[in-house]
Protein backbone atom coordinates (compact mmCIF):
# COMPACT_ATOMS: atom_id res chain seq x y z
CA UNK A 1 0.00 0.00 0.00
CA UNK A 2 1.40 3.20 -0.99
CA UNK A 3 0.37 6.76 0.69
CA UNK A 4 1.20 10.14 -1.40
CA UNK A 5 4.44 11.80 0.45
CA UNK A 6 2.79 15.37 0.03
CA UNK A 7 -0.41 14.03 1.91
CA UNK A 8 -0.59 14.43 5.83
CA UNK A 9 -2.72 11.85 8.04
CA UNK A 10 -4.84 11.30 10.78
CA UNK A 11 -4.85 8.36 13.59
CA UNK A 12 -8.69 7.82 11.79
CA UNK A 13 -7.22 7.19 8.43
CA UNK A 14 -8.22 10.41 6.54
CA UNK A 15 -5.82 12.25 4.27
CA UNK A 16 -5.46 15.97 3.70
CA UNK A 17 -3.62 17.62 0.58
CA UNK A 18 -2.58 20.93 1.66
CA UNK A 19 -2.16 23.80 -1.02
CA UNK A 20 -1.76 27.45 0.18
CA UNK A 21 -4.96 27.64 2.32
CA UNK A 22 -7.05 25.07 0.69
CA UNK A 23 -7.14 21.63 2.22
CA UNK A 24 -8.12 18.62 0.39
CA UNK A 25 -9.80 15.83 1.90
CA UNK A 26 -10.28 12.48 1.82
CA UNK A 27 -9.83 8.40 3.43
CA UNK A 28 -6.57 6.86 3.15
CA UNK A 29 -6.63 3.30 1.08
CA UNK A 30 -5.69 1.62 3.75
CA UNK A 31 -9.24 2.58 5.03
CA UNK A 32 -11.68 2.03 2.44
CA UNK A 33 -9.67 -1.87 2.73
CA UNK A 34 -10.76 -1.97 6.04
CA UNK A 35 -14.41 -0.96 5.42
CA UNK A 36 -14.77 -2.84 2.40
CA UNK A 37 -17.36 -2.38 -0.64
CA UNK A 38 -18.40 1.68 0.34
CA UNK A 39 -22.07 1.64 -0.69
CA UNK A 40 -22.81 5.11 0.50
CA UNK A 41 -20.86 8.51 1.28
CA UNK A 42 -22.68 11.64 3.45
CA UNK A 43 -21.03 14.76 3.30
CA UNK A 44 -21.78 17.80 4.73
CA UNK A 45 -22.99 21.49 2.58
CA UNK A 46 -21.02 23.70 0.88
CA UNK A 47 -19.94 26.69 3.72
CA UNK A 48 -20.27 24.25 6.80
CA UNK A 49 -17.67 24.56 9.42
CA UNK A 50 -15.83 21.73 9.72
CA UNK A 51 -13.73 20.79 13.66
CA UNK A 52 -10.55 19.35 14.06
CA UNK A 53 -11.00 16.04 15.48
CA UNK A 54 -15.01 16.37 15.19
CA UNK A 55 -16.95 13.93 12.51
CA UNK A 56 -18.06 15.60 9.58
CA UNK A 57 -19.80 13.11 7.58
CA UNK A 58 -19.97 9.12 7.26
CA UNK A 59 -18.62 6.50 5.54
CA UNK A 60 -20.64 3.13 4.84
CA UNK A 61 -19.80 0.33 3.37
CA UNK A 62 -22.11 -2.96 3.33
CA UNK A 63 -21.57 -4.06 6.50
CA UNK A 64 -20.57 -1.17 8.90
CA UNK A 65 -21.15 2.84 8.91
CA UNK A 66 -18.08 5.18 9.82
CA UNK A 67 -17.21 8.42 11.16
CA UNK A 68 -15.41 11.06 8.88
CA UNK A 69 -13.11 13.29 11.30
CA UNK A 70 -11.85 16.53 10.47
CA UNK A 71 -8.26 16.38 10.18
CA UNK A 72 -8.59 20.63 10.40
CA UNK A 73 -10.83 22.83 11.06
CA UNK A 74 -12.04 24.93 8.53
CA UNK A 75 -15.02 25.89 6.03
CA UNK A 76 -15.98 24.08 3.39
CA UNK A 77 -15.84 25.38 -0.17
CA UNK A 78 -16.42 21.87 -1.90
CA UNK A 79 -17.55 18.86 -2.07
CA UNK A 80 -17.10 15.64 -4.41
CA UNK A 81 -20.92 15.35 -6.03
CA UNK A 82 -19.58 12.33 -8.01
CA UNK A 83 -19.43 10.32 -4.07
CA UNK A 84 -23.16 10.76 -4.30
CA UNK A 85 -23.97 8.12 -6.96
CA UNK A 86 -20.17 6.49 -7.49
CA UNK A 87 -19.24 5.64 -3.44
CA UNK A 88 -17.45 2.65 -4.88
CA UNK A 89 -14.61 5.43 -6.37
CA UNK A 90 -13.26 5.33 -2.75
CA UNK A 91 -12.32 1.66 -3.35
CA UNK A 92 -10.99 1.95 -6.65
CA UNK A 93 -8.91 5.06 -5.62
CA UNK A 94 -9.28 6.65 -2.46
CA UNK A 95 -5.69 8.98 -2.54
CA UNK A 96 -7.49 10.44 -5.56
CA UNK A 97 -11.22 10.38 -4.60
CA UNK A 98 -11.43 13.28 -2.60
CA UNK A 99 -14.49 14.39 -0.26
CA UNK A 100 -14.81 18.13 0.46
CA UNK A 101 -11.93 20.70 0.01
CA UNK A 102 -11.76 23.29 2.87
CA UNK A 103 -10.48 26.90 3.76
CA UNK A 104 -8.37 25.96 6.41
CA UNK A 105 -9.35 28.34 9.86
CA UNK A 106 -5.05 27.84 10.82
CA UNK A 107 -2.66 26.31 8.57
CA UNK A 108 -0.62 25.70 11.24
CA UNK A 109 -3.16 23.08 12.62
CA UNK A 110 -1.61 20.82 10.20
CA UNK A 111 1.24 20.69 11.64
CA UNK A 112 -0.08 18.17 14.67
CA UNK A 113 -0.81 15.85 11.67
CA UNK A 114 1.21 12.71 10.71
CA UNK A 115 3.39 12.99 8.18
CA UNK A 116 3.39 10.03 5.19
CA UNK A 117 6.57 8.14 7.26
CA UNK A 118 4.60 8.10 10.53
CA UNK A 119 1.31 7.15 9.12
CA UNK A 120 3.28 4.17 7.47
CA UNK A 121 4.51 2.83 11.24
CA UNK A 122 0.81 3.54 12.46
CA UNK A 123 -0.88 1.55 10.02
CA UNK A 124 2.17 -1.40 10.55
CA UNK A 125 1.66 -1.50 13.95
CA UNK A 126 -2.40 -1.19 13.93
CA UNK A 127 -2.51 -4.48 11.32
CA UNK B 1 -11.18 -17.47 21.12
CA UNK B 2 -12.30 -20.33 19.42
CA UNK B 3 -11.15 -21.38 16.03
CA UNK B 4 -12.73 -23.96 12.93
CA UNK B 5 -10.22 -26.75 11.69
CA UNK B 6 -10.17 -24.26 8.78
CA UNK B 7 -8.88 -21.13 10.58
CA UNK B 8 -5.21 -21.61 8.79
CA UNK B 9 -7.17 -21.91 5.48
CA UNK B 10 -9.44 -18.38 5.67
CA UNK B 11 -6.11 -16.77 7.21
CA UNK B 12 -4.11 -17.61 4.05
CA UNK B 13 -6.57 -16.56 1.83
CA UNK B 14 -6.03 -13.46 3.74
CA UNK B 15 -9.67 -13.36 4.79
CA UNK B 16 -10.54 -10.51 7.43
CA UNK B 17 -11.58 -12.34 10.52
CA UNK B 18 -13.85 -10.92 13.44
CA UNK B 19 -14.80 -12.94 16.37
CA UNK B 20 -18.55 -13.96 16.03
CA UNK B 21 -19.92 -15.26 19.34
CA UNK B 22 -16.48 -15.87 20.35
CA UNK B 23 -15.56 -17.59 17.15
CA UNK B 24 -12.56 -16.52 15.37
CA UNK B 25 -14.65 -16.35 11.72
CA UNK B 26 -13.80 -14.89 8.34
CA UNK B 27 -16.47 -11.75 7.28
CA UNK B 28 -15.30 -11.39 3.96
CA UNK B 29 -12.15 -12.42 1.78
CA UNK B 30 -10.71 -9.08 0.26
CA UNK B 31 -8.68 -10.83 -2.27
CA UNK B 32 -11.18 -12.58 -3.70
CA UNK B 33 -12.91 -9.46 -4.49
CA UNK B 34 -15.06 -9.13 -1.19
CA UNK B 35 -18.48 -9.11 -0.04
CA UNK B 36 -20.53 -8.14 -2.90
CA UNK B 37 -18.34 -10.41 -5.16
CA UNK B 38 -19.02 -13.14 -2.77
CA UNK B 39 -22.67 -12.26 -2.76
CA UNK B 40 -23.28 -12.10 -6.46
CA UNK B 41 -20.89 -15.58 -7.09
CA UNK B 42 -23.48 -17.06 -4.47
CA UNK B 43 -26.71 -15.77 -6.90
CA UNK B 44 -25.08 -15.94 -10.12
CA UNK B 45 -22.83 -19.25 -9.61
CA UNK B 46 -21.47 -20.70 -6.70
CA UNK B 47 -19.54 -19.74 -3.70
CA UNK B 48 -18.37 -21.58 -0.41
CA UNK B 49 -18.77 -21.38 3.19
CA UNK B 50 -17.07 -22.78 6.13
CA UNK B 51 -20.02 -23.04 8.64
CA UNK B 52 -18.31 -25.39 11.41
CA UNK B 53 -19.21 -23.17 14.13
CA UNK B 54 -22.94 -24.51 13.75
CA UNK B 55 -23.41 -27.20 16.36
CA UNK B 56 -25.07 -30.37 16.17
CA UNK B 57 -27.38 -32.07 18.22
CA UNK B 58 -28.20 -36.04 17.85
CA UNK B 59 -30.77 -37.41 19.51
CA UNK B 60 -31.58 -41.09 19.27
CA UNK B 61 -33.34 -44.15 20.49
CA UNK B 62 -36.80 -45.85 21.04
CA UNK B 63 -38.50 -42.01 22.05
CA UNK B 64 -36.75 -40.27 19.70
CA UNK B 65 -39.59 -38.85 17.67
CA UNK B 66 -41.69 -38.37 20.72
CA UNK B 67 -38.83 -35.94 22.57
CA UNK B 68 -38.08 -34.46 19.05
CA UNK B 69 -42.02 -33.57 18.99
CA UNK B 70 -41.94 -32.57 22.66
CA UNK B 71 -39.43 -30.01 22.09
CA UNK B 72 -39.52 -28.81 18.53
CA UNK B 73 -42.46 -26.77 16.78
CA UNK B 74 -42.47 -28.23 13.55
CA UNK B 75 -44.07 -31.93 12.84
CA UNK B 76 -41.19 -34.33 13.05
CA UNK B 77 -43.51 -37.12 12.42
CA UNK B 78 -44.09 -36.03 8.79
CA UNK B 79 -40.43 -36.55 8.24
CA UNK B 80 -39.12 -39.45 6.12
CA UNK B 81 -35.92 -41.17 6.49
CA UNK B 82 -33.35 -38.47 4.84
CA UNK B 83 -35.67 -35.57 4.77
CA UNK B 84 -35.00 -32.47 7.43
CA UNK B 85 -36.85 -29.45 7.99
CA UNK B 86 -36.85 -25.64 9.32
CA UNK B 87 -38.03 -25.84 12.86
CA UNK B 88 -37.07 -24.33 16.60
CA UNK B 89 -36.59 -25.04 20.10
CA UNK B 90 -39.59 -23.11 22.39
CA UNK B 91 -39.59 -21.51 25.75
CA UNK B 92 -42.79 -22.33 27.34
CA UNK B 93 -44.31 -18.35 26.81
CA UNK B 94 -43.76 -19.24 22.97
CA UNK B 95 -40.25 -17.74 22.37
CA UNK B 96 -36.99 -18.98 20.64
CA UNK B 97 -34.51 -21.17 22.72
CA UNK B 98 -33.21 -21.29 19.11
CA UNK B 99 -33.84 -22.17 15.18
CA UNK B 100 -32.76 -25.84 14.11
CA UNK B 101 -32.60 -27.38 11.22
CA UNK B 102 -34.09 -31.14 11.88
CA UNK B 103 -32.62 -34.07 9.79
CA UNK B 104 -34.02 -37.87 9.83
CA UNK B 105 -31.05 -39.78 10.02
CA UNK B 106 -32.82 -42.95 10.66
CA UNK B 107 -36.03 -44.98 11.94
CA UNK B 108 -35.19 -43.49 15.85
CA UNK B 109 -32.81 -40.93 15.04
CA UNK B 110 -32.28 -36.82 14.44
CA UNK B 111 -29.55 -34.38 14.19
CA UNK B 112 -30.41 -31.06 15.37
CA UNK B 113 -28.05 -28.52 13.47
CA UNK B 114 -28.39 -25.29 15.91
CA UNK B 115 -26.75 -22.17 16.04
CA UNK B 116 -23.16 -21.19 17.14
CA UNK B 117 -23.93 -18.78 19.65
CA UNK B 118 -26.48 -20.35 21.23
CA UNK B 119 -24.53 -24.23 21.14
CA UNK B 120 -24.68 -24.44 25.27
CA UNK B 121 -27.53 -23.44 25.93
CA UNK B 122 -29.09 -25.51 22.82
CA UNK B 123 -27.89 -29.01 24.58
CA UNK B 124 -28.51 -27.84 28.02
CA UNK B 125 -32.39 -27.40 27.07
CA UNK B 126 -32.62 -30.60 24.55
CA UNK B 127 -30.75 -32.71 27.54
CA UNK B 128 -33.57 -31.37 29.79
CA UNK B 129 -35.86 -31.40 27.32
CA UNK B 130 -35.49 -35.24 26.61
CA UNK B 131 -34.77 -36.30 30.16
CA UNK B 132 -38.49 -38.13 30.47
CA UNK B 133 -38.05 -40.21 27.52
CA UNK B 134 -35.98 -43.04 26.38
CA UNK B 135 -33.50 -41.55 24.27
CA UNK B 136 -29.82 -40.33 24.03
CA UNK B 137 -28.80 -36.79 23.88
CA UNK B 138 -24.99 -36.07 22.17
CA UNK B 139 -23.44 -32.93 21.56
CA UNK B 140 -21.72 -33.72 18.07
CA UNK B 141 -20.62 -30.26 17.26
CA UNK B 142 -17.16 -30.89 17.77
CA UNK B 143 -17.14 -33.52 15.85
CA UNK B 144 -17.73 -31.70 12.08
CA UNK B 145 -16.36 -29.48 10.16
CA UNK B 146 -19.38 -28.07 8.28
CA UNK B 147 -18.91 -27.09 4.39
CA UNK B 148 -21.47 -25.22 2.49
CA UNK B 149 -21.48 -24.93 -1.20
CA UNK B 150 -24.11 -22.49 -1.86
CA UNK B 151 -25.66 -21.26 -5.68
CA UNK B 152 -27.07 -22.71 -8.47
CA UNK B 153 -23.91 -24.38 -9.82
CA UNK B 154 -23.50 -25.70 -6.44
CA UNK B 155 -24.82 -28.74 -7.06
CA UNK B 156 -22.55 -29.18 -10.25
CA UNK B 157 -19.29 -28.75 -8.02
CA UNK B 158 -19.96 -31.05 -5.58
CA UNK B 159 -21.07 -33.81 -7.66
CA UNK B 160 -17.78 -33.77 -9.33
CA UNK B 161 -16.57 -34.92 -6.35
CA UNK B 162 -18.88 -37.26 -4.88
CA UNK B 163 -21.01 -40.68 -6.08
CA UNK B 164 -23.80 -39.81 -4.60
CA UNK B 165 -26.56 -38.85 -7.40
CA UNK B 166 -26.68 -34.91 -6.26
CA UNK B 167 -30.13 -34.92 -9.04
CA UNK B 168 -32.01 -37.53 -6.45
CA UNK B 169 -31.86 -35.29 -3.90
CA UNK B 170 -34.69 -32.34 -3.52
CA UNK B 171 -34.12 -29.24 -1.40
CA UNK B 172 -34.25 -29.56 2.50
CA UNK B 173 -33.57 -33.51 1.83
CA UNK B 174 -29.94 -35.08 2.77
CA UNK B 175 -27.99 -38.35 1.45
CA UNK B 176 -24.68 -40.22 2.26
CA UNK B 177 -22.18 -40.84 0.12
CA UNK B 178 -18.02 -40.44 -0.40
CA UNK B 179 -17.05 -37.29 -0.94
CA UNK B 180 -13.49 -36.59 -1.78
CA UNK B 181 -12.55 -39.86 -0.87
CA UNK B 182 -13.97 -39.56 3.11
CA UNK B 183 -16.95 -42.52 2.77
CA UNK B 184 -20.70 -41.96 4.52
CA UNK B 185 -20.24 -38.74 4.03
CA UNK B 186 -23.56 -36.53 5.28
CA UNK B 187 -24.67 -34.18 2.00
CA UNK B 188 -27.86 -31.85 2.59
CA UNK B 189 -29.15 -29.79 0.33
CA UNK B 190 -29.78 -26.94 2.81
CA UNK B 191 -28.46 -23.26 3.36
CA UNK B 192 -28.86 -19.88 4.36
CA UNK B 193 -28.62 -18.00 1.48
CA UNK B 194 -32.17 -18.13 -0.07
CA UNK B 195 -30.30 -20.19 -2.80
CA UNK B 196 -29.99 -23.87 -4.38
CA UNK B 197 -27.18 -25.71 -2.63
CA UNK B 198 -25.65 -28.17 -0.26
CA UNK B 199 -23.67 -28.35 3.31
CA UNK B 200 -21.46 -31.40 3.85
CA UNK B 201 -20.55 -32.99 7.09
CA UNK B 202 -16.64 -34.15 7.55
CA UNK B 203 -14.36 -34.71 9.89
CA UNK B 204 -12.96 -31.96 12.25
CA UNK B 205 -9.09 -33.20 11.69
CA UNK B 206 -7.43 -30.17 10.29
CA UNK B 207 -5.75 -31.60 7.55
CA UNK B 208 -8.89 -33.32 6.02
CA UNK B 209 -10.93 -30.01 6.68
CA UNK B 210 -8.11 -28.21 4.24
CA UNK B 211 -7.97 -30.81 1.77
CA UNK B 212 -11.78 -30.90 1.13
CA UNK B 213 -12.13 -27.06 1.17
CA UNK B 214 -9.14 -27.08 -1.61
CA UNK B 215 -10.62 -29.75 -3.56
CA UNK B 216 -14.00 -27.97 -3.74
CA UNK B 217 -12.21 -24.92 -4.58
CA UNK B 218 -10.35 -26.93 -7.09
CA UNK B 219 -13.51 -28.30 -8.94
CA UNK B 220 -15.41 -25.17 -8.04
CA UNK B 221 -13.06 -22.81 -10.42
CA UNK B 222 -14.58 -23.54 -13.82
CA UNK B 223 -17.35 -22.27 -11.93
CA UNK B 224 -15.73 -19.02 -10.88
CA UNK B 225 -16.43 -20.16 -7.16
CA UNK B 226 -14.95 -17.50 -4.39
CA UNK B 227 -14.44 -18.42 -0.50
CA UNK B 228 -17.43 -16.34 0.98
CA UNK B 229 -17.47 -15.08 4.77
CA UNK B 230 -20.22 -14.21 7.34
CA UNK B 231 -20.60 -11.16 5.64
CA UNK B 232 -22.02 -12.00 2.16
CA UNK B 233 -23.99 -14.91 4.48
CA UNK B 234 -25.57 -12.36 6.29
CA UNK B 235 -27.07 -10.17 3.33
CA UNK B 236 -27.92 -13.29 1.55
CA UNK B 237 -30.01 -14.63 4.03
CA UNK B 238 -31.34 -10.97 4.42
CA UNK B 239 -32.87 -10.99 1.11
CA UNK B 240 -34.11 -14.25 1.76
CA UNK B 241 -35.50 -12.97 4.81
CA UNK B 242 -33.97 -15.62 6.59
CA UNK B 243 -34.15 -15.43 10.69
CA UNK B 244 -31.12 -14.71 12.84
CA UNK B 245 -31.41 -15.78 15.98
CA UNK B 246 -30.59 -12.36 18.61
CA UNK B 247 -32.43 -10.18 15.45
CA UNK B 248 -35.33 -11.63 14.58
CA UNK B 249 -36.27 -14.45 16.50
CA UNK B 250 -34.86 -14.43 20.26
CA UNK B 251 -36.34 -15.25 23.51
CA UNK B 252 -38.17 -12.55 23.86
CA UNK B 253 -40.05 -12.95 20.57
CA UNK B 254 -43.02 -15.54 19.78
CA UNK B 255 -43.24 -17.67 16.55
CA UNK B 256 -46.58 -15.82 15.62
CA UNK B 257 -45.07 -12.41 15.47
CA UNK B 258 -41.49 -13.28 13.78
CA UNK B 259 -44.25 -14.60 11.43
CA UNK B 260 -42.92 -18.29 10.96
CA UNK B 261 -46.59 -19.72 11.18
CA UNK B 262 -45.95 -21.89 8.06
CA UNK B 263 -43.06 -23.82 10.56
CA UNK B 264 -45.32 -24.60 13.51
CA UNK B 265 -47.92 -27.77 13.32
CA UNK B 266 -50.14 -26.60 16.14
CA UNK B 267 -52.33 -29.58 15.31
CA UNK B 268 -49.11 -32.07 15.89
CA UNK B 269 -50.50 -32.16 19.62
CA UNK B 270 -48.09 -30.69 22.94
CA UNK B 271 -44.88 -29.31 22.70
CA UNK B 272 -43.28 -26.75 24.78
CA UNK B 273 -44.73 -23.51 23.78
CA UNK B 274 -48.07 -24.76 22.48
CA UNK B 275 -50.30 -23.13 25.23
CA UNK B 276 -48.94 -19.70 25.37
CA UNK B 277 -48.84 -19.65 21.64
CA UNK B 278 -52.15 -20.86 21.12
CA UNK B 279 -53.06 -17.88 23.94
CA UNK B 280 -51.44 -15.83 21.59
CA UNK B 281 -53.20 -16.13 18.62
CA UNK B 282 -56.54 -15.86 20.40
CA UNK B 283 -55.38 -12.42 22.24
CA UNK B 284 -53.92 -10.97 18.95
CA UNK B 285 -50.66 -9.97 18.22
CA UNK B 286 -49.20 -6.35 19.30
CA UNK B 287 -46.46 -6.39 16.83
CA UNK B 288 -44.94 -8.86 14.09
CA UNK B 289 -42.12 -8.95 11.47
CA UNK B 290 -42.43 -6.88 7.82
CA UNK B 291 -39.62 -6.36 5.43
CA UNK B 292 -39.07 -2.51 4.42
CA UNK B 293 -37.51 -1.10 1.52
CA UNK B 294 -35.77 2.48 1.75
CA UNK B 295 -38.10 5.02 -0.31
CA UNK B 296 -35.22 8.22 0.96
CA UNK B 297 -31.84 7.56 0.99
CA UNK B 298 -30.11 6.13 4.03
CA UNK B 299 -29.40 2.71 4.88
CA UNK B 300 -31.46 1.09 7.89
CA UNK B 301 -29.12 -0.79 10.21
CA UNK B 302 -29.52 -3.23 13.10
CA UNK B 303 -31.03 -1.93 15.95
CA UNK B 304 -32.38 1.42 14.20
CA UNK B 305 -35.33 3.32 15.27
CA UNK B 306 -38.55 2.95 13.21
CA UNK B 307 -41.37 5.57 13.54
CA UNK B 308 -44.64 6.88 12.15
CA UNK B 309 -44.55 9.13 9.91
CA UNK B 310 -46.16 11.37 12.88
CA UNK B 311 -42.90 11.13 14.82
CA UNK B 312 -43.70 8.74 17.34
CA UNK B 313 -41.52 5.64 17.82
CA UNK B 314 -43.35 1.99 16.55
CA UNK B 315 -40.72 -0.51 16.51
CA UNK B 316 -36.85 -1.35 15.71
CA UNK B 317 -34.88 -3.14 12.68
CA UNK B 318 -33.41 -6.26 13.29
CA UNK B 319 -31.78 -6.57 10.30
CA UNK B 320 -30.75 -3.68 7.39
CA UNK B 321 -28.50 -3.24 4.98
CA UNK B 322 -27.94 -2.69 1.69
CA UNK B 323 -28.95 -5.42 -0.36
CA UNK B 324 -25.98 -6.22 -2.91
CA UNK B 325 -28.45 -8.05 -5.41
CA UNK B 326 -31.25 -6.27 -5.15
CA UNK B 327 -29.41 -3.45 -5.67
CA UNK B 328 -31.81 -1.31 -2.48
CA UNK B 329 -31.54 -0.66 0.90
CA UNK B 330 -33.46 -3.31 3.19
CA UNK B 331 -34.50 -3.72 6.28
CA UNK B 332 -36.77 -6.28 8.48
CA UNK B 333 -38.29 -4.17 11.81
CA UNK B 334 -40.95 -5.18 14.43
CA UNK B 335 -44.03 -2.74 14.01
CA UNK B 336 -47.55 -2.19 15.53
CA UNK B 337 -49.72 -4.86 13.75
CA UNK B 338 -52.09 -1.62 11.95
CA UNK B 339 -48.65 -0.44 10.74
CA UNK B 340 -47.51 -3.74 8.86
CA UNK B 341 -49.52 -3.67 5.55
CA UNK B 342 -47.44 -3.48 2.51
CA UNK B 343 -47.14 0.00 0.99
CA UNK B 344 -47.45 1.26 4.55
CA UNK B 345 -44.77 4.17 5.36
CA UNK B 346 -43.03 4.54 7.69
CA UNK B 347 -39.35 6.33 9.28
CA UNK B 348 -36.63 4.68 9.96
CA UNK B 349 -34.10 6.93 12.38
CA UNK B 350 -30.66 7.25 10.91
CA UNK B 351 -28.11 9.50 12.66
CA UNK B 352 -31.29 11.69 13.86
CA UNK B 353 -32.58 11.92 10.57
CA UNK B 354 -36.40 10.31 9.77
CA UNK B 355 -35.75 8.82 6.49
CA UNK B 356 -38.88 7.49 4.71
CA UNK B 357 -39.77 3.55 4.56
CA UNK B 358 -42.31 1.14 3.03
CA UNK B 359 -43.37 -1.72 4.27
CA UNK B 360 -42.74 -4.35 1.53
CA UNK B 361 -43.99 -8.59 0.96
CA UNK B 362 -41.19 -10.46 2.14
CA UNK B 363 -38.61 -12.35 0.81
CA UNK B 364 -37.24 -9.64 -0.65
CA UNK B 365 -35.21 -11.82 -2.84
CA UNK B 366 -36.93 -15.74 -4.39
CA UNK B 367 -34.57 -17.39 -6.43
CA UNK B 368 -35.69 -18.84 -9.76
CA UNK B 369 -37.87 -21.58 -10.31
CA UNK B 370 -35.86 -24.24 -12.14
CA UNK B 371 -36.49 -24.25 -15.98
Amino acid sequence: MAFPADFKYTKEHEWIKIEGNTGTIGITDYAQQSLGDIVFVELPKVGSDLTSGKSFGTVESVKAVSDLYAPVSGTVIEVNQELATAPEKVNSDAHGAWMVKVTLKDPNEANGLLSVADYEKFVAEEH
Amino acid sequence: MRKTALNAVHRQLGAKMVDFNGWDMPVEYPKAGGLVAEHMAVRNSVGIFDVSHMGDIRVHGPQALAAVQHMTMNDASKLAIGQAQYSALLYPQGTFVDDVIVHRLGEDDYLLVINAGTREKDVNWVTGAAKDFDCKVEDLSDNYTQIAIQGPNGWKVLQKLTDADLTRVKFYWFTHGTVCGLPNTLIARTGYTAEDGFEIYVPTDEATSARVWNEIMEAGKEFGIVPCGLGSRNTLRLEGALSLYGHEISDTITVWEARLDRFIKMEKGGFTGRDALAKQKEQGLKRVLVGLENVERGIPRDGYKVFDLGGREIGYVTSGSPAPFLKKNIALAYVPLELSAVDTEVAVEIRGQQVKCKVVPTPFYKRPKKA
